[in-house]
């Protein structure tokens, strides 16, 4: 789900339109289009840039920017986020308009849905008011004819004035062609003679009345019939873009202002107000659009969606829908938690074995003892527990989480939770960035751009934590599977118990989420659930090659190298601090000491609690670190086993309740150290970082507490 | 014949036009961008399991819509 670099935040572009352009003749071209029309899919073809893509609308919150050479030009492609209007009306809308209008683009393509052309137009309608270099990207022709949907591709092309290409992203197909229609439009070779949406009769009057002196002004930076129409319908954001962009302020024109409110008196004396306006407008634009797929699209089966709907039927359903979902999330645990069992093992060895290599290498080569204790047993010893714990369960979650995410599995999640969220006063789309959360939770807070209300954002934002992103699962996995599970029960239901607990783990940090969601609507964040619409897109057919190289490359990997070079350091420190004595005691119990009484407290120990607090950088270094700071106030076992580390656990005092503490803690406490600083960019606001910290920690503190100490006085343990 | 309802009441499985939109600043702008203009078809699909929002399909695009959006569009059922 947008692990990419882009979408982390290292390289976002939207705060300005520069483009680093190596040399002069670079030509840019901009990628726009409703969401979830396979956009970010022609970004990749083009570039061979892994940008993630899902199967559920609002994917692409920032633009991500991509190069690829076609007849001896460069190209600078920028995917901009999907929208189904440029009227700005919410953050991604502004920012796709604004780079239309001031990034200025060669050629805009326009990737529409051939199943559904007819809403896809209005973005091309509105792309064409702004610009005249637009090439319209008919993309999904396969989804298409599958469906028996035929398009007249000329009759389109002429209608619109401007090139219209068919291709099939996915497969690669028409891609030369789009390619090849942008390098001609950019070049200038190609002349194009773009359709403009006439509007009703007094508002194109009232156009003319300020277009001459808009022109005037705007000097040809900018469409003026465009601008025009933008003023009179009382649009402040673009005048604001406007004066930031090309340092003009429109309203500063006296002849100017007199004139716009000339056009807007004679506007309201012929019954247009500003709501009627935009209606008449819109209606425009849809009439224009319903009028050319008239005559361009025949739906040769008009059943073109019944399988859909009777998928939908069975998945959404009142009695199935949500077991289904909890269904499915307990069979992707199941199969993660048997299937990484085994080479968790192998890797495991193989690494040790490593090890053992190393080992004798620095004593052949006579290096000092304390050398090969930090070295080894400090930083490559964590890094080998991280990627043999790490990597098998991550190699098997991501390429199953993202087959339910291309299949379209995703939106109906958040139709089917849609209620909750709405009963806890935020937004149902918080159900598709916590589904974010679970890959990365930076990931899922820059996703919360796509909650346009303010308010419900700064919610989602804040309850984002209580998914278990992939640097938990696997404490969470390795807790459940052979503490939980092994302590309990044996043999066959041991994998199905640690299934069970994982589910239920996420499902309370999903509770959670709801009843945290709801405090904060009725105390600091006070307010009524704002507007609600949501695309159910249709189901597609996933591609299981391209799953499971991109889950690997862009999930597994890139996961595994953040977490091996927080790890690698964190190995020296902690290393350093098991044996570096003060008065005979190292300086880790030292510190695991004075935070043992207020850990027991809460179920932990004072270990434990230290290693989440060293765990702030990454999350998936806190089981590493407990283990090291056992390991090293004990004698040296070999730890080639999960057995070995389950005996390791409990000689440290481990009961079935420290397992259950840890893994309600892991769930909720302070973000990590990249999404803390994210949510910092995000909201701008120290004050909401700080909350966004002190939320899910004070939670955490407050139901460890009641469990552990319920359980105690219960007697249980 | 004209039975004009809100949307939210228009029974699933049936067909309906749009006569008028019952709202104004940012959720009409979203139901507009939509494509709900008037005499837009429109057809109620199916209630999310906890009965509300509702799928509605709408331009050829199925968009779920909770009740109280959907009660701000005013619908004729007949003859469709």
């Amino acid at each position: 789900m947008g692990l990419t670099v882009q979408s982390t935040g290292t390289s976002v572009l939207n705060d300005n339109f520069t483009i680093k352009k190596s040399t002069p003749d670079e030509l840019v071209i901009a990628l726009a289009g409703n969401p979830n029309v396979g956009k970010s899919t022609v970004f990749n073809s083009l570039t061979g840039l892994k940008q993630h893509t899902g199967n559920w609308p609002g994917k692409t919150v920032t633009n991500a920017q991509g190069r690829y050479n076609y007849n001896d030009k460069t190209f600078i492609l920028i995917d901009l986020p999907g929208t189904y209007s440029l009227m700005a009306n919410s953050v991604e809308e502004e920012i796709a308009r604004d780079f239309v209008c001031f990034g200025n683009p060669d050629t805009t393509i326009v990737v529409t849905d051939a199943t559904c052309l007819e809403r896809n137009l209005n973005l091309v309608f509105q792309t064409l008011e702004i610009t005249r270099n637009v090439v319209v990207c008919l993309n999904l022709m396969d989804e298409a004819k599958r469906k028996k949907i035929k398009i007249n591709l000329k009759e389109l092309s002429r209608s619109l004035g401007i090139p219209v290409i068919p291709t099939n992203a996915r497969s690669n197909q028409g891609l030369n062609d789009l390619m090849d229609t942008a390098y001609k439009i950019s070049t200038g070779t190609l002349e194009v003679n773009p359709l403009k949406v006439t509007y009703d009769e007094h508002i194109e009057n009232a156009i003319e009345m300020i277009q001459p002196l808009v022109h005037k002004i705007i000097n040809g930076r900018l469409d003026s019939r465009w601008v025009s129409l933008k003023l009179l319908d009382g649009d402040r954001a673009i005048l604001n873009s406007i004066e930031k962009h090309l340092c003009i302020n429109l309203l500063e024109d006296n002849e100017l202002k007199r004139m716009l409110w000339q056009a807007l008196d004679y506007l309201s004396e012929n019954g247009i107000k500003r709501e009627e306006f935009r209606d008449s407008i819109v209606t425009s634009i849809v009439r224009l659009a319903e009028d050319i797929c008239r005559r361009c699209v025949i739906f040769e089966n008009k059943q073109y969606n019944a399988t859909d709907r009777k998928i939908d039927r069975i998945l959404t359903s009142k009695v199935f829908g949500i077991p289904i979902m909890l269904g499915l999330l307990a069979v992707i645990f199941w199969l993660t938690i048997t299937g990484a069992n085994y080479p968790s093992e192998l890797i495991a060895k193989f690494l040790f074995w490593i090890e053992d290599c190393l080992t004798s290498f620095f004593m052949w080569a006579g290096a000092p003892k304390w050398l090969h204790d930090v070295l080894v047993m400090g930083m490559y010893h964590t890094l080998a527990w991280v990627v043999s714990v790490m990597l098998p369960p991550m190699a098997i979650f991501f390429p199953l989480f993202t087959l339910l995410e291309d299949l379209g599995y995703l939106p109906r999640v958040a139709f089917n939770l849609d209620n909750f969220f709405k009963k806890a006063c935020s937004h149902g789309k918080q159900a598709l960035t916590m589904c974010m959360g679970f890959g990365c939770n930076a990931a899922g807070i820059i996703g919360c751009r796509i909650i346009d209300s303010p308010r419900e954002r700064l919610i989602a934002t804040i309850t984002n934590n209580f998914v278990p992103c992939n640097g938990r699962f696997p404490l969470l996995i390795t807790i459940s599977s052979i503490f939980i599970g092994g302590v309990i029960a044996d043999g066959a239901y041991q994998s199905l118990l640690s299934t069970l607990t994982l589910t239920a783990v996420v499902l309370i940090g999903i509770i959670t989420t709801f009843a945290v969601s709801r405090i904060l609507s009725k105390t600091i964040l006070k307010g009524v659930p704002s507007s609600f619409t949501l695309e159910l897109p249709p189901y597609r057919k996933p591609q299981i090659g391209r799953i499971i190289i991109r889950s690997i490359i862009d999930r597994t990997l890139f996961v595994l190298g953040r977490a091996v070079s927080v790890a690698a350091p964190a190995g020296i420190i902690i290393w350093l601090m098991a044996n570096i004595q003060i008065n005979d005691i190292s300086l880790l119990s030292h510190c695991a000491g004075f935070l043992d009484p207020f850990a027991r407290l809460i179920g932990l120990d004072g270990y434990i609690l230290m290693a989440f607090i060293l765990g702030l950088p990454a999350n998936e270094i806190v089981i590493p670190i407990i283990i090291m700071s056992y390991m090293s106030s004990s004698t040296m076992i070999e730890l080639d086993s999960l057995q070995a580390l389950r005996d390791l656990l409990v000689s440290n005092g481990w009961t079935w309740l420290t397992g259950v503490c840890v893994m309600l803690f892991s769930l909720m406490h302070f973000p990590c150290g990249t999404t803390l600083w994210t949510i910092r960019k995000e909201t701008q606001s120290i004050k909401w970082t700080l909350i966004s910290f002190i939320v899910p920690t004070l939670t955490g503190i407050i139901l460890c507490f009641i469990i552990a100490n319920a359980v105690r006085l219960m007697g249980l343990v | 014949m004209e039975n004009v309802i809100p949307l939210n009441l228009l029974p699933l499985g049936k067909s309906a036009r749009v006569k008028k939109l019952v709202c104004d600043g940012n959720i009409r702008r979203r139901l507009l961008d939509l494509g709900l203009i008037s005499n837009t078809v429109i057809e109620a699909l199916q209630k999310s399991p906890s009965g509300d929002p509702t799928a509605y399909h709408i331009r050829g695009t199925v968009i779920a819509l909770r009740s109280e959006e959907a009660s701000k569009i005013l619908v004729e059922s007949s003859q469709v």
